[in-house]
Parts: C-alpha cells; sequence; structure tokens
C-alpha cells in the first residue's frame, strides 16, 4: 500500500521494521515449537529437566570471540554402546552368577579450561544383590587414577568433584582440575587429549544390568547460556518475545482504542459527560501509575493477564485523552458532520463513522510508539519481583540474575542478554513509529 | 411494521416527484420565528442572549427558488440550521407541508430531515476525506432505510448521472481530493438530491469556486429544481448570481428580515436604505470604477447580544428618522404587489 | 497612442521569472516564464483562477521561498536593479519590507494572535529601520490613520477586531515602511460586500495620498476593476494577456480572458452567463503548445505550438490569433 511506500523512503522505517518482523516471526516459531504447556513445564524446571546442564554456565559462542576455549557439556550414556565404538560396553561373565560389565567411556579433551563438574548417573535393575561399581581415570599421558568403588542402587550419582577420597588426595587443588592435569597446583591448563572414563560393574544376578550415563559439564552451554537452576536460558528468550509482544501489543491496542472512543464520545456528547470525563481524566493522571500496579500485585494476585487488565485500565484516562480531545474538536466543526446530521445520522453513528476515522492517522503511530513503554513496564513489573511467577519472561531473568548476583559473579551474559533484547524491541518500534508519525503528519517531514 | 419499516416505505414512495403545488398550501411556512442562542456566564446562569434570528416570516411554495441575501452575521446560518432541523427555535413556527417540524424528535426529526436537502459552501470539507464517492452517496441512504445493496447502487447511479458526473464508474471509487472544486460540489447536490426532498437549502453554493465553474453550478442546481419540482432556499451574499437563480429575494440585516420582493423588481428599484447600500456596493466589471468612491454606509453590522433598539439599521441610516427608527420596530408595508420592506420611511 | 501610466518610470520588470516546486508527484511549473512590467503608481491586477500559480508569483517576487524549490530563476529588476542577485541577508534587508511588501492571503487570519495589533503594525520598522518602540508606535498609529482604523485600537488584539478592521490592519502592516509597492493576494476575497467596498476604498485613497504601486492577486473580476490600471491575466502558470483596464474590461483580447468576463453574473444587463467546460490542465503535466487550447473555443492548427506573448496596439496577447502572419481562416 503507500504507506508502505512511504515507510521506504525512511531507512530506520526499514530496520525498525525488519527487527519488528523478525521479532515475530522469533514468537510465531517459538510458539508452536515449543507450546506454551511446555514452556512452563520447562521453567518450572527440577532435576529430572534439567540435570544434563551446568549451573550459570555462559554461551556457547562466546568461545568463538574467546582465545580461551571453554569447554562444552558432554554427554557419554552407555545405551548409545556399539561395537565399534567409540563407547562400547561388554559383558564378561566370570561365574555363574556374576558379571563383570565394562563401560568405556573415551573422549577428546581439547579445551583451554576445566570442567564445571563431572557426574556420573548409574541406573541399574536386579533384584536383591546391588550390583558393585569400580570406577577409573585415564588421562592421555596413560595415568590410572582410581575414582572410587562402591555399590549402587537402582538410580544412583556420582558426583565425582565431591568424593571425599579424591578431595583428600589432591589437597588444595579441586578435583575437577587435578583430573585434567599433571602438575597438581591450581588454575593450570588442562592437558589436551584422549582421555578415558572406565566404569567395571560387577552384578550378581543374571538378568541384572548396569547402565552409565556420564556427565561432563561444561562452562558454555546452549545458545544462552544457563541460569542457576541449570535452566537453558534460550526457553526464556525465546518465550520472553512472544509475552513481551502480547502484552505490548494488546495493552497498547485497547488503551488506545478505548481513550480515542472515550474522547469521540465526549467531545461529540457535550455538556456534563465531556466534562465528567475529563475530570476523571485529570484526577487518572494524577494517580501513581507503577505503585498501583505493585500494589494489586502483592495484595492480590501477579498473573499476567491481571497486570494487563489494570495497566489498561489505569491507561486509559490518560493525558492523551487531552490531546485527542482537541483533534476531535476542531474535526466536530467540519462541515461534513453538519451535512450527515442534516441528512439524520444519529449520534453514535457520527461518533463511529464520521469522527473516528478521521483520528485513525494520529491513531496508528502513537499505537506503534507506544507499545515500548508496555513491553518495558511488564519487564519493571518482573524486575521488581512482581513478573507472573510461572512464566518465563525477559524481565524475570533479569529479575533472576539480580536475586542470584549475577553481575557479581560476572555473569553478565545474564543480564545482557534480556537487556538487549529490550532494548532491541524500543527501538525498532519506537523507529517504526517515529516515521510512521512523519509519514501520517506530514508537517514533521522537514524534521 | 416498525418504525423503520414506515420510513423505508417513505422514503422510497417519496422517489416519485410530486406536481407543482400552485396557490395551494405553502410547503413551508415560517411564522414569527426566533432564534436565540445562549450566552453561558462562567459556570450558571445565562449572560445574554445572541438573537440571531428575530420575528422572521415568510411563505415558501413547491418548486419555488427563493434567495437570502445577507453579509456575514446576519442571522442568515441560523435561519437555515432552523429549517434543515440542526437547531431548535426559540420561539416561533416552522411548519412543513402543515406540521410543525419546531418540536419534532428522534424518528420524527429524521423523517423531516430527509426531506430537505443541504448544500454547503465549502464542497472539500462537506465531504468526508475519507469515504469513496459511492460510500459518501451511500450514506444518507443508508442512515433512512433503503435495506437492498441493489437498490441503493441504482439509486446513487442515477444521483450521479443528474449531476453529470460522468462516466458514472469512474467516479464512484473517487475520493474527494482526486475531483475538481466543481466536482466536488457537484457530489455535494447528488448527496443533497439523493433522498429526493422537497426542499433543498444551499448556502453559498458557489463562493468557494472558481469564476468560470460557478455559472456551471448553478445553472446545474436550476435544471434539478425544475426537473423535480424542488423549492430551493439560496443563500448567498453575491448580489450578482441571484438574477439567475431565483424568483424572489429576502435581504436579512442583524437578524431580521428587511426587504422581501421578486427579483427584478428589488434589482431595479430596491427600497430599504440597506438593500440600496448593498446594491450600489455590487459592481460589474468596469474600469470606471477605478476612478470612483463607493458609497458605504458607516459604521458595521451590529453585535446581535446588544442590537440597537427600533430599527436594526438606524445607526448607520442616512434616512434615520429620529424618535421613530431607533424606538420602534418597523412594521412590514407592501409598497407595490408582492414587495414587502420594513421600514420607516414607508409608512 | 499606446496609453501609458503618465511616463511614470518603471518601477518593477521581470523577465522569464521561473518559479517550479519538486512535490512528491512530480515537477509543479507555477510559474513558467512570468514578464510584468510595473510602473509607479500603477495598481496591477493579476487576474487567474484557483491553481493558475498567480499566489506562487506573489512568493517569487518577494522570494518567500518553501523547501521544495526545483528552480527559480529569472530577473527581476526593482528601480532597474535586479534584486534576483542579491543573496538572502542583503534581499531580506534591502528590499522585502523596504521596497515591496506584501498583504498575504487570509492576512486577517494571520494576525498573531497574542501580540497586541499596534505591536505587530509596529515591528516592521523597528526591524528594519531601527526605530524606537515609541517612535515605531507613532508610524504604527499614522498607518492605522491612512486606512482608516481609529488610533485607540492600537492596543487591542486581533480577536477583539471584526473581520474586516482586521484586514485593514493587515494593509496597515504593510505600509508601515512605506514600501513602494504592495502585493496583496486575494485582500477582500473571505469579507461581505460593504466591507470590500470599504477596503478597496481604503486601497483607492492610500494610492493617491502615499504614490503606492500595487500588484493585486484575485480571482474576481468585479472587485478587480475596482482598483485596476492594467491588467494580466494569468492561467496555467504563465501571462496570457496583458492590457490596460479600460481596454480589457471592454474588449479582452485572449479567448480565456474573453471566456473569463463572459462568466461573471452581471447585476445589470442581460446577458445570460457563460463557462468554460473542463477545467485547467493540472500543473504536473502540461500540454505541449498552448495551455488553453483543451478548453478554446477559437483552438486551430497552430495551437499545437506554444504561442509567445504577440505585441497587439500596446497590450499583448498569448494566442496564435493575433499572429501578423495569420492568415483568416
Amino acid at each position: 500500500m503507500k504507506t508502505l511506500r512511504d515507510l521506504s523512503r525512511y531507512p530506520s522505517a526499514i530496520a525498525g521494521l525488519v527487527i519488528v518482523a523478525a521479532l515475530v516471526a522469533l514468537a510465531i516459531y517459538t510458539v508452536i515449537a515449543i507450546p506454551y504447556d511446555e514452556a512452563i513445564r520447562l521453567w518450572r524446571g527440577g532435576e529430572n529437566i534439567w540435570a544434563e546442564n551446568p549451573k550459570n554456565a555462559q554461551p556457547v559462542w562466546v568461545n568463538w570471540f574467546s582465545a580461551v576455549k571453554r569447554p562444552e557439556t558432554m554427554v557419554f550414556n552407555s545405551l548409545d554402546a556399539t561395537e565399534s565404538g567409540p563407547i562400547t560396553k561388554k559383558r564378561e561373565a566370570i561365574s555363574a552368577k556374576t558379571t563383570d560389565i565394562i563401560i568405556s567411556f573415551p573422549f577428546d579433551y581439547a579445551y583451554d579450561t576445566f570442567p564445571q563438574d563431572l557426574t556420573i548417573f548409574f541406573t541399574s535393575t536386579f533384584e536383591k544383590k546391588q550390583p558393585y561399581v569400580n570406577v577409573t581415570w585415564i588421562t592421555p599421558d596413560g595415568q590410572e587414577i582410581g575414582l572410587g568403588e562402591f555399590s549402587i542402587d537402582r538410580t544412583y550419582s556420582f558426583r565425582i568433584p565431591q568424593e571425599n577420597k579424591l578431595k583428600r588426595k589432591f589437597k588444595d587443588v579441586p578435583v575437577e582440575q587435578a583430573l585434567f592435569t599433571n602438575a597438581p597446583v591450581k588454575d593450570t591448563h588442562p592437558l589436551q587429549g584422549r582421555y578415558e572414563l572406565r566404569v567395571q560393574a560387577l552384578v550378581f544376578e543374571e538378568n541384572a544390568d548396569v547402565d552409565a550415563k556420564f556427565v561432563l559439564y561444561g562452562q558454555v552451554h546452549g545458545l544462552a547460556g544457563t541460569d542457576h537452576r541449570r535452566r537453558d536460558l534460550s526457553i526464556s528468550l525465546l518465550w520472553g518475545t512472544p509475552i513481551a509482544l502480547a502484552f505490548g501489543l494488546l495493552a497498547a491496542l485497547g488503551t488506545t482504542v478505548l481513550t480515542m472512543i472515550i474522547a469521540a464520545v465526549g467531545v461529540w456528547y457535550g455538556g456534563w459527560i465531556d466534562e465528567l470525563i475529563q475530570r476523571f481524566t485529570e484526577i487518572n493522571m494524577v494517580l501513581p501509575f507503577l505503585p498501583i500496579l505493585i500494589m494489586v500485585g502483592t495484595l492480590y494476585n501477579r498473573s499476567i493477564w491481571l497486570m494487563l487488565g489494570v495497566s489498561i485500565l489505569l491507561s486509559i484516562f490518560s493525558g492523551s485523552i487531552k490531546g485527542y480531545r482537541s483533534i476531535f474538536l476542531q474535526i466536530k466543526e467540519s462541515p461534513y458532520i453538519e451535512a450527515a446530521r442534516a441528512y439524520g445520522a444519529g449520534n453514535l453513528r457520527v461518533v463511529f463513522v464520521y469522527l473516528i476515522p478521521r483520528i485513525i492517522p494520529v491513531l496508528i503511530p502513537a499505537l506503534v510508539s507506544i507499545i515500548p513503554s508496555f513491553v518495558f513496564l511488564e519487564a519493571s513489573l518482573a524486575v521488581l519481583g512482581l513478573g507472573d511467577p510461572v512464566l518465563p519472561t525477559w524481565g524475570k531473568m533479569i529479575n533472576d540474575a539480580n536475586d542470584n548476583g549475577a553481575l557479581f559473579q560476572g555473569l553478565y551474559y545474564w543480564v545482557i542478554e534480556p537487556s538487549a533484547l529490550l532494548m532491541l524491541t524500543g527501538l525498532a518500534f519506537a523507529m517504526l513509529g517515529f516515521s510512521l508519525d512523519r509519514i501520517f503528519n506530514p508537517r514533521l517531514r522537514g524534521l | 411494521m416498525t418504525t423503520k419499516d414506515i420510513l423505508q416505505t417513505q422514503a422510497e414512495a417519496a422517489v416519485v416527484p410530486t406536481a407543482k403545488d400552485n396557490g395551494s398550501l405553502p410547503l413551508l411556512s415560517i411564522r414569527n420565528l426566533d432564534v436565540w442562542f445562549e450566552l453561558r456566564r462562567w459556570g450558571f446562569g445565562v449572560a445574554g442572549y445572541v438573537r440571531a434570528v428575530e420575528n422572521v416570516c415568510f411563505d415558501l411554495h413547491q418548486g419555488e427558488a427563493i434567495a437570502v441575501v445577507g453579509e456575514s452575521g446576519c442571522g442568515k446560518s441560523s435561519l437555515m440550521k432552523t429549517i434543515l432541523g440542526l437547531h431548535r427555535p426559540t420561539r416561533g413556527e416552522v411548519i412543513f407541508r402543515g406540521q410543525n417540524v419546531a418540536g419534532l424528535r428522534g424518528h420524527q426529526l429524521k423523517a423531516y430531515r430527509a426531506q430537505v436537502g443541504y448544500i454547503q459552501q465549502d464542497p472539500f470539507g462537506a465531504l468526508p476525506p475519507f469515504m469513496s464517492i459511492q460510500r459518501i452517496l451511500e450514506e444518507p441512504l443508508i442512515i433512512n432505510g433503503w435495506k437492498d445493496p441493489a437498490r441503493r447502487r441504482e439509486r446513487i447511479r442515477q444521483a450521479l448521472e443528474e449531476v453529470k458526473l460522468t462516466p458514472v464508474d469512474d467516479f464512484l471509487a473517487k475520493f474527494p481530493h482526486m475531483l475538481s472544486g466543481g466536482q466536488q460540489q457537484r457530489v455535494v447536490i447528488a448527496r443533497a438530491m439523493i433522498l429526493n426532498p422537497s426542499l433543498i437549502v444551499a448556502d453559498e453554493p458557489v463562493s468557494m469556486l472558481d469564476a468560470s465553474v460557478r455559472v456551471e453550478i448553478l445553472k446545474l442546481l436550476r435544471s434539478l429544481q425544475a426537473a423535480h419540482n424542488v423549492a430551493v432556499i439560496y443563500i448567498t451574499h453575491d448580489l450578482s448570481t441571484v438574477r439567475y437563480f431565483s424568483e424572489r429575494i429576502f435581504v436579512m440585516y442583524a437578524g431580521r428580515i428587511v426587504e422581501k420582493a421578486p427579483v427584478d423588481r428589488l434589482l431595479r428599484n430596491p427600497r430599504h436604505p440597506y438593500t440600496q447600500a448593498l446594491l450600489a456596493a455590487t459592481s460589474d466589471p468596469d474600469a470606471r470604477n477605478a476612478e470612483v468612491f463607493r458609497e458605504v454606509p458607516p459604521g458595521e453590522p451590529p453585535s446581535l447580544v446588544a442590537p440597537p433598539t427600533g430599527c436594526r439599521f438606524h445607526p448607520r441610516c442616512a434616512h434615520c428618522i429620529d424618535g421613530l427608527s431607533n424606538v420602534q420596530d418597523p412594521p412590514e408595508i407592501e409598497v407595490e404587489p408582492g414587495h414587502l420592506v420594513s421600514c420607516w420611511l414607508y409608512r | 497612442m499606446i496609453p501609458t501610466n503618465g511616463n511614470q518610470p518603471t518601477l518593477l520588470k521581470t523577465e522569464n521569472l521561473t518559479l517550479h516546486f519538486r512535490t512528491g508527484r512530480g515537477v509543479v511549473r507555477a510559474v513558467d516564464g512570468v514578464d510584468l512590467e510595473l510602473h509607479a503608481n500603477e495598481a496591477m491586477v493579476v487576474l487567474g483562477e484557483s491553481g493558475c500559480g498567480k499566489s506562487s508569483l506573489a512568493k517569487a517576487l518577494l522570494r518567500l521561498l518553501p523547501r521544495n524549490v526545483h528552480a527559480y530563476s529569472g530577473r527581476v529588476l526593482l528601480e532597474d536593479h535586479n534584486v534576483m542577485l542579491l543573496n538572502e541577508e542583503a534581499f531580506r534587508k534591502q528590499v522585502r519590507w523596504v521596497k515591496m511588501s506584501m498583504v498575504p492571503q487570509a492576512a486577517m487570519n494571520a494576525l498573531n494572535p497574542v501580540l497586541r495589533v499596534g505591536d505587530q503594525v509596529a515591528e516592521p520598522v523597528i526591524v528594519h529601520n531601527g526605530l524606537r518602540k515609541e517612535e515605531a508606535l507613532l508610524q504604527a498609529r499614522k498607518m492605522f490613520q491612512h486606512v482608516g482604523v481609529p488610533a485607540d485600537f492600537l492596543n487591542r488584539y486581533a480577536f477583539e477586531l471584526s473581520g474586516g478592521m482586521r484586514q485593514r490592519v493587515a494593509i496597515a502592516m504593510s505600509l508601515v515602511t512605506m514600501p513602494r509597492l504592495v502585493i496583496l493576494d486575494e485582500p477582500t476575497s473571505a469579507l461581505d460586500v460593504l466591507t470590500q467596498a470599504n477596503i478597496m476604498n481604503v486601497l483607492k485613497r492610500i494610492k493617491k495620498e502615499l504614490g503606492i504601486s500595487y500588484i493585486l492577486i484575485t480571482h474576481d473580476i468585479a472587485t478587480s476593476s475596482e482598483l485596476a490600471d492594467r491588467v494580466a491575466v494569468m492561467y496555467a502558470g504563465q501571462v496570457v494577456e496583458v492590457s490596460d483596464a479600460a481596454r480589457f474590461f471592454t474588449r479582452p483580447l485572449h479567448p480565456y480572458s474573453q471566456k473569463l468576463m463572459a462568466s461573471v453574473p452581471k447585476l445589470h444587463g442581460n446577458q445570460e452567463p457563460d463557462f468554460i467546460t473542463g477545467q485547467p490542465p493540472s500543473l504536473f503535466d502540461l500540454p505541449a503548445g498552448c495551455r488553453f487550447a483543451p478548453r478554446c473555443p477559437a483552438r486551430f492548427a497552430r495551437c499545437g505550438q506554444p504561442p509567445p506573448l504577440i505585441e497587439q496596439n500596446g497590450r499583448r496577447a498569448r494566442c496564435w490569433l493575433y499572429a501578423p502572419d495569420r492568415r483568416d481562416p
């Protein structure tokens, strides 16, 4: 349409439009790829969902910009064992009832720093007698380090760095570092090469079996990193997009449309209706917006729909009513309105068919420009701890980061990622809004 | 049948033009009409009244064209708005086809408004800029109960053809800003005629158009008037167009009608000093005009809040009769058949 | 004998004055090569309908240009000096409101609502002549006298005055620096008949008393005859006829002028007024030959070529009908 052509003359508008389109596409993809219930479930977290993620890990792409290559998480599962490897699982019968199961996890370690953690998750099947497990660590230069011998239950996790014997053995050096370096001095370079973790399990029944999952927790994980609850942050980044856009759009739409209708009705009917609306608006303008939302959130409940509703309600009777009112007052005097009354148009028809369409050119830029305010509002509420308790949103990420001292710990990505997305959204809509304003309001074109 | 159905049948029945009423009941009869606007004092109370129209009386027959001439502030707009039903009179009666429309409300008022067409001064302002021509012409039909879209479309075509905006299909989808001033005014005329009214009020219909187009539009209006036997009230301040358009002229000053006469008589022999001044100030193009100063009555039209007592024109009139003109309202005196003047000079 | 204005010297002469605007839809050739001549103490009327470029001509003369100018050229000789050569600052100091001033269209609505009218009228002399406030107000008072506004109105605000009074104030504002030439753009179009007559009286009197020249831009032919010594008719950005008033109002030369005169409804006389079919050409898309040819009743083959202004007995018409080598059809 003509508007799109006009927009294309402004580079900032094109940039804004592209970014908005990208965000919308991302939102749509997210809602389809990770359905709502799934997202809530994932976000609620828990050991069984995020067990394989490291805590507070930076995003994987940090490695691209750094000379120091940090390890990514590696997961080795004995269930994936094949004949040829690399993971192998062999069963050797030793006696009638005893079987020796040997699981080998070889891997190449080519990183410059140490992994965060090393855990082996055992699952076993047996009837009465618990299997007995022996874990060995083999370094590239041939050293064999015994990590521990113990019997395991049907599920058992063995966190290698927590093993007391190892801690005593390596004294000051953390276990996960000591396993990777020869000279047991803290924070030196890990030895790069082929390592192997060998699990030797003895089972005492015929049908007993042991499986192991070895997780080497990296220092970097995922596209967006992880948080203190091992959750992949890309979930909340992705899901934050549709929530932010939906909240912003719905609030902006609801507010502008309702404000416009109220202004039109007030101007057209005049008299005490107009007076009432104006006085009500003036009172509402004085009321503090954020504290009221905080009150509602604290005393009632924090559901995002409630926040949306209250935001719209408080924003309808805002200063923009006065702006629309002055425009409508001018339009009201137009000859065609008088003509419409002369051929019998009723009051409602005049308001909706003759007055309101005149203001739509003013409405559209205002609508687009106000979307970021509501996006930021939602984020602000979340940052203040009043966000929706179940939804993964950008503001919630910042809130979590704040609560967990992210900046103190140097976990900058946790704060920067949601902030960057918020800024990008705001910038895109603002650029689009300004350009639309210039198109619909020709007198601004020279600026 | 609901009121809406009644209105619809009424509306559709009115498409058939009625025969000319000659000598029978007038179509429109204004009796002692006063239109006063309140001046509100800050908060409550009334500070005074703007006496926009005072004691206006006249009759208008079906198919007749009259011109109401006067300067700004003389009350012609308020008179016209009252006739259109856009404003309620303070006193007096507006009798249309025997019914006093002054007190009508709701559906009855709507039915009356459908019988009176309105042509405004500003052709562009009179058309909603965001509606296509088709939509603009459809609105009066929709509002007045024309439910069938096919019949509406047909009527719109008819209307556009009558105002000679052809080929019709070219114009239906256009928007007002795409048309010239003359074309826009034709759309306004089409819209005014589309409900087949018996009366049309035209407020300065050509004053915002170029000189070369004015006559065309006036001739169009004249032909439409004759074809449909519509009564027309033509409001203007340009005396020179009045000849080509109307049979009678009413001259208004400060809310009152000061002279009523057939056009030729008034232009040849104006009686009221104000009318004489108006005619003296209206010139035909002539190079000799540059050499003379025109006689203009001193002063300005009075404020309608506190108008002068007696004859409204007396402060500016060279023939003011002290003790009479400035004290008593002059009566309406018939100086020749059909020619009435409100002036003490002719007592 | 060519009638002149009593051997008065030439005050203003434009040669090929051109002003084109650049808009979203193309180039508007609003003023397209206009040649005009104005003598001292002479009133020239520029007559034309909407869209013919007459308001743009006023802007071109006073260099009140908007941002989207595409072309602005030609010579403007004011008292024999080509003022087109002056830069912006020099033009402002030496010409605008010093030698030439303007009463713009709807000037009565353009008065500053928050200043008293006396102050507004005094402002140009403070700026240009460096007078102090009291002296400037004295000058304003003198101007008020010339235009017929009572002196005590100096302290009033614009909204307290009627339309006619405001227009007189606007005229006073244009005269206060005693320029030689005043351009008036539709000075009476929004006013009532009696007020119009009053304003024309004012203009006539000022012309007599102060010896000023006017360029009066209007579409109202009857009003223009009240003041005109000479008439120039504009159509589609060009001047199509220049003539002295006496001969113009009785026998116009150009077919457009003739049709225009014929379309004026006359108060006296029995002629049924005429109208011109069609519309003026869009200034984006002008015809190649004579711009009036599509609507001209007298068009013939040669009208496909653009006609120049042809001299005819001391008048000029842009029409092939007056070409000296024309053979009668």
